[in-house]
């Protein structure tokens, strides 16, 4: 009611809200995390395009660290369970999260994907997201860390077209180094494109193919998984 | 495209706004979204225009304000450059995002009784 007059007019009032759209997804995303720093589970957000090569980089990472340590994997993907059967061939548990139309994971899918998979029981979980250099950057899913995957036959002026995903990487896996010599690119390149959209450049070039570089992928991932280890 | 789940989310959030304070209708959101939010703000207008049909926000107008990045050393202050080196070029310190990775419901214009 109108205060004033006190007449039945309506009244046009300004509701300050100031919130994040996603706030919703954060909170979900939040309790995510706390689950996996509650039991030890070092969660990593593995993104990159379609074709980009995460699931080969899963698979020989599964392959190198078979017996010292454990890893699981949630695969994200519009259709199919490719990926996860690629993986539990790998000798890793594996399962997928079939998105139907959806461009992305959100904190809400993981945690539902949680709920059928035996997580607690690993070291690391990887969470290969759906392939895909725009969407799943705006997601925070509750990871420890955020790994993208470039293949050199992408373009060295990938990380400039795709600031964002970029942006928030903690780490940019160059893959498929064996195909360098063939496409000609530069690898110096896409080091400098890196420069201008991370404030922390990170980056280590590999072939999942040759193993070439894959040790210094594994090196990243002991690091960040020291602090979970003295919990076990 | 994103954008569609992003405007499910408001539309969610400005549903329960006006539920919760008995409004009659919902007249005007005022949105920022940063240049580096990972979001276009034409496909964002386009969802909301589509997806606000049958909903609170059925007769609301979407003003979008759209942030630019801007990126400084977080030590002395000094501005980065869109393009640069993410590193200043005095002390060497990485760059921070000072604003543009904003996607924020700032006000609702509500119709109450």
């Amino acid at each position: 009611m109108c205060q004033s007059c006190g007449c039945d007019d309506t009244e046009l009032v300004p509701v300050e809200v100031h919130e994040r759209i996603l706030a919703g997804n954060e909170r979900t995303a939040r309790h995510n995390r706390e689950h996996f720093a509650a039991a030890g589970v070092c969660a990593i957000n593995l993104m990159g395009s379609p074709g980009s090569g995460k699931t080969a980089l899963l698979e020989a990472t599964a392959r190198a660290l078979a017996g010292r340590r454990r890893l699981g994997a949630l695969s994200g993907d519009l259709a199919t369970d490719h990926d996860a059967r690629r993986l539990q061939a790998a000798g890793i548990p594996a399962a997928s999260i079939t998105t139907g139309s959806a461009c992305h994971l959100d904190a809400e899918l993981v945690h539902r994907a949680l709920h059928d998979f035996p997580w607690r029981e690993l070291d690391l979980l990887f969470v290969e997201n759906v392939g895909n250099l725009v969407c799943p950057a705006v997601y925070d899913l509750g990871q420890s860390a955020n790994v993208v995957a470039l293949s050199v036959t992408e373009g060295e002026d990938k990380p400039l077209k795709y600031p964002v995903m970029f942006r928030t990487a903690d780490l940019v896996l160059i893959t498929k180094l064996d195909l360098a010599r063939h496409v000609e690119v530069s690898l110096d390149a896409i080091h400098d494109a890196l420069a201008r959209v991370m404030p922390r450049p990170r980056a280590i070039e590999l072939s999942a193919r040759t193993g070439a570089g894959l040790d210094g992928w594994l090196r990243w991932l002991d690091e960040r998984l020291a602090p979970a280890r003295t919990h076990a | 495209m994103h954008e569609y789940a992003i405007v499910q989310a408001l539309l969610d959030r400005v549903e329960a706004e006006a539920r919760g304070r008995g409004a009659l209708a919902v007249h005007r959101l005022r949105v920022r979204v940063g240049e580096l939010a990972g979001l276009d703000a034409d496909l964002f207008a386009t969802a909301f225009a589509t997806f606000r049909a049958g909903t609170a926000c059925a007769g609301a107008a979407l003003d979008v304000e759209r942030v630019p990045a801007r990126w400084a050393c977080p030590r002395c202050r000094r501005p980065i450059a869109p393009g640069a080196v993410l590193r200043c070029a005095d002390c060497a310190t990485p760059a921070r995002l000072e604003q543009g990775d904003e996607i924020v419901l700032d006000t609702i214009d509500l119709e109450v009784p």
